[in-house]
């Protein structure tokens, strides 16, 4: 029920002296299907994201035996997440992020040029709901059909044809929830497992839960879910420009509308006449149940399937297309004016905001990714005791240091003090180098925790509190990792 | 109370809601029945409890219980978790067992392991004397540092834990130190003298003008067989090195005197009977590891 629909509704409902009910009971829609341009643009995205999100995990990427092969991986038990030739530690997660930036900021962007672009192509619940309804007309048939259907009691045919269609909903929706568990943990592996009932409950529970949610979201509930459910429409009201793109019936074109016939029975008479022929066929196609000519309205997600539809029927009729286009608030106004309309500008300071902000959020990120270290410091001093006074005299702290190696190859490190002569150095269970210094060995893509002990002799006379710097050097690459912390001499607060 | 007659129903006339008929000088009880909603949910709770019996442990006998269809219990779900938490360390409790303290230190893996279990039992079982991280306060020995009383290499800590000090075990480690003044020993001028001497051992400052001949004299009859001659004392006896920076009761003259006079003799408990083999390994692993160990 579209917006103004309800209006209408609410309006009778007024003047009849009932009183409002706090909810308008939904009006089942029957999308008729529709060919065109920007039907077969959906058709390639829904092929393509599709495809991506279905076959992505069983995608291999060799890493070698320490590290598991599948190329988009979200390890949960080991806590590591692979994409490609990535892998990201849980303490690097901000990558995270920026890529949740970089995508609201794409958001922004799309709807800076052409509105609700996300929402027509992109949106998965567009997306699913594009293939059930797909389905739906395979099984059940077309708008017509269907609505036939719906007024006349069952027979054992539409049973047989219903049956069809909520077990092929179910099935893709199985498919759906089924892909989703192959992201964190070895695809193949799992499929095995998966139909040899093996796998761990919480993958069958997932799957499940997916199953469901695809199959009410995409198969019942569609549209609501956009218009009731879904806070993006509202964001991006409130985000839009009278600059933005929409999905617009051109009323200086179309009215007043009329049959071919009336048309040019107007036309001779010296009157106006409008191209609208009043076909019904961009409401008729609508997924949401949108009369695009009533104007821009919440419940439109700008698939752009009316443009299909009204364009099919002008090039039948032989009048110029683009009826209903892809066009801006400010040429709708322009034209009510009776003034010429201006071509839409895609490059605006808006547009130059958003875009700048991706390219800098993403130069940043890759560079940061690009020179990460592969060796992770952290280091926590004893906080009980904070030093320890040995029997010469001498003092001591001690650290526990945690390195991570994130590197798929076990690696030595030397680990020396910067600028504390004085110090002497000590790894429990460590041996030394020749020079005397302690070493380490860290396993492929692991992580070691380790005592370290720092000691000063008291001719020394160290001061209360010190900063102190631990070099960790890998003894065959070169590369290496430094962490800062302090030295504790005394009790005393001087 | 007015009287009321059963069988009229009363209405009350500014609300128009039933009463109940009872009447206190003029103030009526208005029938306001439970919500049918809070009806069905007590009901259905009385229901309910009836397959809760059933099912779970609930009435309490003369020495037992009723323990319902599967012999549930709380208790048993805990030992359940303790369970599986034992069969997941099995394997690395089983190479701590079989390994020799030594050995313990070399593998890193043990190493973690040992130090991971033995921080968590010193946590429950040392930290109260020793403090959490095994610092120690005054009679309590620091064990971050290089100094031991009874030995620092891994056999000792793990003697020491094992049978405590003057525990009472029959293998615990004893020796004290004698009450010098309490038992009329040494006379008080005596004990100022060789506390005096004995702070001089580690190059501590001293009363001015004592007599240090004196006190070395004093030191060799009374205290050079435990502490030896030159004080710098045996792990055998317990008897603390005199010449070193550490001093568990206090490096100054009143806690030396205070030792001399009443004698030294804190007492660390016996674990043997107390914690399992493999938690008495992973202990002297950490303790060793905590900096001091020889």
């Amino acid at each position: 029920m579209s917006v103004k629909q309800i209006q209408e509704r609410e309006a009778a409902l007024e003047k009849s002296g009932v009183e409002t009910p706090l909810y308008a009971p939904r009006q089942k829609i029957y999308p008729q299907s529709v060919k065109g341009r920007l039907r077969t643009i959906k058709w390639v995205l829904l092929f393509l994201t599709l495809g991506v999100y279905y076959f992505l995990p069983f995608v291999r990427w060799d890493r070698g035996l320490d590290a598991p092969s599948q190329a988009v991986l979200v390890d949960l038990e080991h806590r590591r997440f692979y994409f490609f030739f990535i892998e990201i530690w849980p303490q690097e997660f901000y990558y995270l992020t920026g890529l949740l930036i970089i995508a609201a900021l794409t958001l922004f962007l799309m709807n800076a040029v052409a509105g609700r672009l996300w929402c027509g192509y992109l949106c998965p619940q567009t997306v699913w709901t594009d293939l059930f309804l797909w389905v739906e007309r395979l099984t059940e048939g077309d708008r017509r059909e269907r609505m036939q259907n719906a007024n006349k009691p069952w027979d054992l045919e539409s049973f047989a044809r219903a049956i069809l269609k909520h077990w092929a909903w179910l099935m893709i929706a199985w498919w759906t929830g089924g892909a989703w568990v192959l992201y964190f943990t070895d695809a193949p592996t799992l499929v095995y497992e998966l139909v040899t009932y093996n796998a761990p409950f919480t993958a069958y529970l997932w799957i499940g839960i997916l199953t469901i949610t695809t199959y009410f979201f995409a198969g019942h509930m569609r549209e609501q879910v956009c218009t009731y459910m879904c806070p993006w429409p509202r964001i991006q009201a409130a985000l839009t420009d009278e600059w933005a793109l929409n999905v617009t019936y051109r009323y200086d074109r179309g009215e007043p509308r009329g049959s071919v016939k009336k048309a040019a029975a107007l036309k001779s008479a010296g009157k106006p006449a409008g191209d609208c022929v009043d076909c019904n066929q961009c409401f008729n196609v609508c997924p949401t149940g949108v009369d695009i000519r009533d104007g821009l309205q919440i419940d439109c997600i700008q698939c752009g399937l009316c443009i299909d539809a009204c364009d099919n029927i002008m090039t039948k009729i032989g009048r110029p297309t683009g009826l209903i286009g892809y066009d801006t608030d400010i040429n709708v106004k322009l034209r009510q004016e009776g003034k010429k309309s201006l071509p839409p500008s895609i490059i605006r300071p808006r547009t130059i905001l958003y875009a700048g902000l991706i390219a800098v959020i993403g130069v940043t990120m890759l560079y940061a990714l690009v020179t990460r270290s592969s060796i992770a410091l952290s280091i926590l001093h004893d906080r009980n005791p904070l030093f320890v006074k040995l029997s010469d005299g001498s003092i001591r702290n001690a650290y526990t240091l945690r390195v991570a190696n994130k590197y798929g190859g076990a690696r030595e490190f030397s680990i020396k003090l910067e600028r504390f002569d004085a110090a002497h150095i000590d790894v429990v269970g460590a041996e030394r180098d020749a020079d005397g210094w302690p070493r380490l060995k860290v396993g492929p893509d692991q992580t070691l925790e380790t005592r370290i002990l720092v000691s000063i002799s008291p001719d020394a006379h160290p001061p209360r509190s010190q900063d102190i710097r631990f070099v960790l050097r890998d003894i065959n690459g070169g590369e290496t990792a430094i962490v800062k912390d302090h030295f504790i001499s005394s009790d005393e607060h001087n | 109370m007015s009287s009321t007659n059963p069988n009229v129903k009363m209405v009350d006339s500014h609300t128009g809601t039933a009463t109940t008929g009872h009447e206190w000088d003029g103030i009526q009880e208005l029938n306001t029945p439970l919500p049918r909603w809070w009806l069905i949910i007590l009901w259905a709770s009385v229901i309910w409890s009836f397959g809760y019996v059933v099912v779970y442990p609930a009435i309490p006998l003369v020495s037992s219980f009723t323990t319902g269809m599967f012999g549930w219990s709380s208790r048993g779900d805990v030992a359940a978790e303790l369970n599986s938490l034992k069969a997941l360390r099995g394997p690395m409790v089983n190479a701590l067992n079989g390994a020799t303290l030594a050995d313990i230190e070399k593998d890193p893996k043990l190493l973690t392991f040992a130090r991971a279990q033995g921080k968590a039992a010193f946590g429950d079982n040392c930290a109260p004397c020793h403090g959490a991280g095994g610092g120690g306060s005054k009679g309590f020995a620091n064990l971050n540092d290089d100094d031991w009383l009874w030995g620092g290499k891994l056999e000792d800590i793990q003697a020491t834990i094992s049978f405590g000090v003057r525990s009472g075990h029959g293998k615990a480690r004893d020796g004290s130190m004698p009450a010098f003044g309490r038992d009329g020993i040494l006379k008080t001028a005596e004990m100022s003298q060789v506390a005096d001497y004995v702070l001089s051992l580690s190059g501590l400052p001293t009363d001015k003008g004592f007599d240090k001949a004196a006190g070395a004299k004093i030191f060799e009859e009374n205290c050079a067989a435990c502490h030896g001659p030159e004080g710098k004392g045996d792990m055998a006896l317990g008897s603390p090195n005199l010449t070193d920076k550490i001093w568990l009761f206090g490096g100054d003259k009143a806690s030396i005197t205070e030792g001399l006079t009443n004698g030294r003799g804190n007492v660390m408990p016996a674990w043997v009977d107390r914690l399992d083999d493999t938690t008495i390994k992973a202990l002297t692993v950490y303790v060793h590891t905590l900096g001091g160990g020889k």
